[in-house]
């Protein structure tokens, strides 16, 4: 049987920080391993950090929604913002060479190389959210 | 606590920062930003960092890696990093940065190639 458990955050850095200890806490609740724990923490980092500053950007009073569900197949995370939306197909790559040295726009990109699913969508009601999944 | 301590020590004419805890959004980009700024602002131009002490670093963190690097380049100055954990060599590796920055385990062999 999957549990669910739901932590709603303000939009601000240090939600960042606080997602991150909450993730960790209940990846072990639910018995995942260090080098698991190691992939969640860097994908909630940089969900919940992306949801704060390109999805809310910093309104306090739009909340950051972080669902964790553990699963047969794995750890599950989906990150809500309720900002405008973007299309993830515009999010430019970092590794060309003539995007390697932007200050921005590596937090996707560990996202998608630390946990084995990753996809954006449109939420109903607005906002977007990301799903990820690590597998056991 | 602070998210990382930045202490400096001068190696002939080489600014040591030696970092120590975390590189991340907020804090700790920032208090690496101001490092550099002041280091530049003193005329420093020739800064190696240390980044033996650093036990995590996020996008954030690595984008201010890349703007230090900038920054001093425009200066008409070289910045290069010491002590590379594996979590940093593997986040260096996959943003393909490892072809920018030149890397070194070795301090004094990483003071040697200023000169």
């Amino acid at each position: 049987m999957s549990k669910t458990i739901e932590l709603k955050l303000p939009s601000r850095i240090e939600s960042v920080d606080e997602s991150a200890v909450f993730a960790e806490k209940v990846a072990r609740d639910w018995g995942y391993g260090d080098d698991f724990l190691s992939a969640i923490d860097l994908a909630v980092r940089e969900s919940v950090a992306n949801a704060v500053k390109h999805g809310n950007k910093f309104d306090e009073e739009k909340q950051v929604e972080v669902v964790f569900t553990d699963s047969n197949e794995g750890l599950e995370m989906t990150v809500r913002d309720h900002g405008e939306g973007f299309d993830v197909g515009e999010i430019p790559d970092p590794t060309n060479p003539e995007n390697l040295l932007k200050v921005c726009g590596r937090g996707i990109l560990f996202m998608r190389s630390f946990m084995d699913e990753v996809g954006w969508e449109q939420a109903v009601g607005g906002g977007m959210i990301v799903k990820m999944l690590k597998k056991r | 606590m602070a998210d990382i301590n930045i202490s400096e020590r001068q190696a002939g004419d080489v600014a040591v920062l030696d970092l120590n805890g975390k590189v991340t959004i907020g804090e700790g980009s920032v208090a690496l930003r101001n490092a550099i700024r002041r280091l530049l602002g003193e005329g420093k131009n020739k800064i190696l960092l240390n980044l033996g002490g650093v036990g995590y670093i996020d996008s954030s963190g690595i984008g201010e890696l890349v703007s230090s690097f900038t920054a001093v380049n425009k200066e008409g100055g070289v910045l290069k990093l010491l002590n590379l954990t594996q979590k940093i060599q593997d986040l260096l590796a996959i943003t393909k940065l490892l072809t920018v920055f030149d890397v070194y385990e070795d301090e004094a062999e990483a003071l040697a190639s200023f000169s």
